[in-house]
Formats: C-alpha cells, sequence, structure tokens
C-alpha cells in the first residue's frame, strides 16, 4: 500500500466519523425534547455534516489522483468499481453514498443508535471530549488540508463539548430517574470508547509521517475530563475494561447497516439525483 | 420527578448584539433551566446565522414593564415638545447609529 493510500484511508477514517455521528444526532430532528434543544442538536448535526464534507472532497480529490491500477482494490462497492472501470472521477457525495458498510471506517461508538436522550449525550459527550484533543493535536498537522480542518473544527468542537458536558452534569445531578438513566447509559457505551484510542496499520503511518494524531497521548487526556465531568455529575466510571472494536477496519454493528439504508437510499435508488 | 416537563423551565429573554459598539437588542425569548442553558439556546436559536457577537439573557419575570394603560400619561406629553430635538445640527454622513 502506498503512502497515498494510506493518507486517503486516514482521510476517510475522520470522515466517516464526522458522517455517521452527523447522521445519528440529525436523527432528532423534529424530535428533540424542547424546540430550543431540537436546534441545539440540527446545529450540532451540521457542524459534523459540514466537517464530513470537507474532509469527502478531500478524499475524493486524492482518491482521483491515484495511478489507475490502484483505483481498483480500495472500494469494493459495485457503484464505486464501475466509476473506476469507466475511469470516471468520483465526488465526496459518491463517497458519502455509494460506499458500502463494509468500506466505512467509523468507530462503533458513533453509530449506535440514540435510544433516548441520555444515551444521546453520553454518545456525544465520549466523542466530543476526544475531538478536543484530536483536533488540538490535528491542527499541527504537516498535511495543510487536514490542519485547516482540524482548526475550524476544533471552535465547533469547544462548544460541542461545552454542550455535552452540562448536559451529562444536568442529568447526573439531576433527578433521581435522569441519574438512573445517565449512569445507564453511561454504563452501556462504556466498552465502545476505548476504539477511539487504538492505533491502527493507518493511524501508525501517518503519525510517523507527522500527519496523524497521538491517539495514545489523546487517552489520558480524555481520561481526565472524563472523570472530571463525572465527578460533576455525580456519575461512576465502569469497571469494564474490556472494549470493542472492528469499526476502524470496516466490521460494523447492525446499526451501521440501517443508517446507510436510510442515508444511501435516494442516491441509490435514483443515481446522480440533486434537489 | 416524573411530571418533568418543559413547562417547568422558566423562560428567559435574549438580548444580542450584532456587531461591536452597537446595542444590545431585543430578539426574543426562549425557555431554560438556568442561565448557562439559556445562553447556549440563544446561541443556537437566535445567532446560527451569525446575527450577533455578544448575548445577554435575563428571566422574564425580572423584567417590570410600563403599564400599556398608562400609554397616554406617560408618552403624549412629549408629543408637542419640539424643541427637545436638536433637528437644526446637520448631522454628518459619516456619522452612523444616531
Amino acid at each position: 500500500m502506498s503512502h497515498k493510500k494510506f493518507l486517503l484511508d486516514y482521510t476517510l477514517q475522520l470522515a466517516d466519523d464526522a458522517l455517521i455521528i452527523g447522521h445519528r444526532i440529525s436523527e432528532w430532528c423534529g424530535h428533540g425534547p424542547v424546540l430550543e434543544q431540537d436546534i441545539a442538536l440540527t446545529n450540532t448535526a451540521l457542524d459534523h455534516l459540514g466537517r464530513a464534507r470537507s474532509l469527502y472532497q478531500y478524499a475524493a480529490g486524492q482518491f482521483n489522483n491515484l495511478p489507475a491500477e490502484e483505483k481498483k482494490n480500495i472500494f469494493t462497492s459495485v457503484s464505486l468499481q464501475q466509476m473506476v472501470q469507466a475511469g470516471d472521477s468520483i465526488n465526496e457525495d459518491d463517497l458519502a453514498y455509494l460506499r458500502d458498510g463494509w468500506d466505512f471506517r467509523n468507530v462503533l461508538l458513533l453509530e449506535q443508535p440514540n435510544i433516548d436522550w441520555a444515551y444521546t449525550v453520553a454518545r456525544s459527550f465520549f466523542y466530543d471530549a476526544f475531538n478536543y484533543f484530536f483536533f488540538s493535536q490535528l491542527k499541527l498537522s504537516k498535511d495543510e488540508s487536514l490542519s485547516a480542518v482540524a482548526e475550524k473544527s476544533l471552535k465547533e468542537v469547544t462548544y460541542h463539548l461545552r454542550w455535552s458536558s452540562e448536559w451529562v452534569v444536568r442529568l447526573g445531578d439531576g433527578t433521581e430517574e435522569s441519574h438512573k438513566r445517565i449512569q445507564h447509559a453511561v454504563n452501556e457505551l462504556w466498552a465502545y470508547t476505548g476504539e477511539m484510542f487504538t492505533m491502527n496499520e493507518t493511524d501508525t503511518i501517518m503519525l510517523q509521517q507527522g500527519i496523524g494524531a497521538n491517539l495514545g497521548e489523546i487517552k489520558p487526556l480524555w481520561m481526565e475530563r472524563v472523570k472530571a465531568v463525572f465527578e460533576d455529575a455525580t456519575i461512576n466510571i465502569p469497571d469494564g475494561l474490556w472494549m470493542q472494536q472492528g469499526g476502524k477496519e470496516g466490521r460494523h454493528s447492525e446499526h451501521l447497516g440501517y443508517i446507510l439504508a436510510e442515508l444511501q437510499f435516494m442516491q441509490r435508488a435514483y443515481p446522480g439525483m440533486e434537489w | 420527578m416524573s411530571n418533568t416537563n418543559k413547562n417547568e423551565w422558566p423562560l428567559w429573554e435574549v438580548f444580542i448584539r450584532s456587531k461591536a459598539g452597537l446595542d444590545h437588542k431585543h430578539a426574543g425569548s426562549l425557555h431554560a433551566a438556568d442561565a448557562e442553558m439559556a445562553i447556549e439556546n440563544a446561541r443556537d436559536v437566535y445567532t446560527r446565522r451569525m446575527e450577533g457577537v455578544s448575548i445577554w439573557v435575563v428571566e422574564s419575570k425580572f423584567i417590570h414593564a410600563s403599564d400599556p394603560g398608562e400609554a397616554e400619561s406617560l408618552y403624549d406629553p412629549a408629543n408637542d415638545k419640539i424643541y427637545r430635538h436638536p433637528t437644526f445640527y446637520n448631522l454628518p454622513d459619516e456619522v452612523k447609529y444616531m
């Protein structure tokens, strides 16, 4: 695998994380518990989708510049294979709407269903805290495009983390019922947090090249932040040390299939449609 | 507390400064559990299209308003006091927001 392929892979990991969490959060649109929080979540979803777009555009450009021979072995989806065979270039939409589940590289945490407000808040909090430290590092990337995305994202993520941290405290330190629910959500989602810090081959090579972030350095910072917020929220950190993983290698839970079925339906059924 | 619902969140009035140097103007109202949430809600509801650079919120119950029934006695007397308006000054075009 060439170095270019690793940069493409890395870009797609970040883009898929952004698209999948953005889609999950956007499912709250029109269903928020109060109007103001409905708008807050929709704003956040758009931040994530905006980041996904920038990254997919960058990834599509990288893909189009690969040698024809290398393009054949990157995506398995039939639609993209056909485009490669025909010599067509691809764009951001093709990456979001035409790849199959096993081509997606998002971590499993982000495809977990909303279930209730507490699950949604806990999932966002775990990811926002990670993102905050991650983009602080990625800002220093030698890759100018990733560095620019990181700089813009950091402002958004700082707000996301503020929002989700406050809600964790509000629920944890709230009523008996809200405390029970957020603690339950934290317990259930805990096993999905470890994958954010696993360094796969792509992460390792990108770190060596000064392009990617050092996830090992982020982990203790993340843990410190989580502990501080949980202390305010009177939430216990779960004991479990065993962590789920697979998303970054394309092995997903059944939830991703349902997300893609909804997300990709229009482009799959009516190829190339616009509105 | 099983009967928690949005009606228990107090109402807040939101004031937005659209850019540095201008006054905060009343933008509207919203529900929030506390001041922090009120500012965040105001940010999301009222500044999404770059309408603001600063937000004030105040719980609606702390606003004391004049009585519309007293409007005549309060405001009409100013009606015929044109000498209170500095209309004889020429305002240079460069002076904005007066």
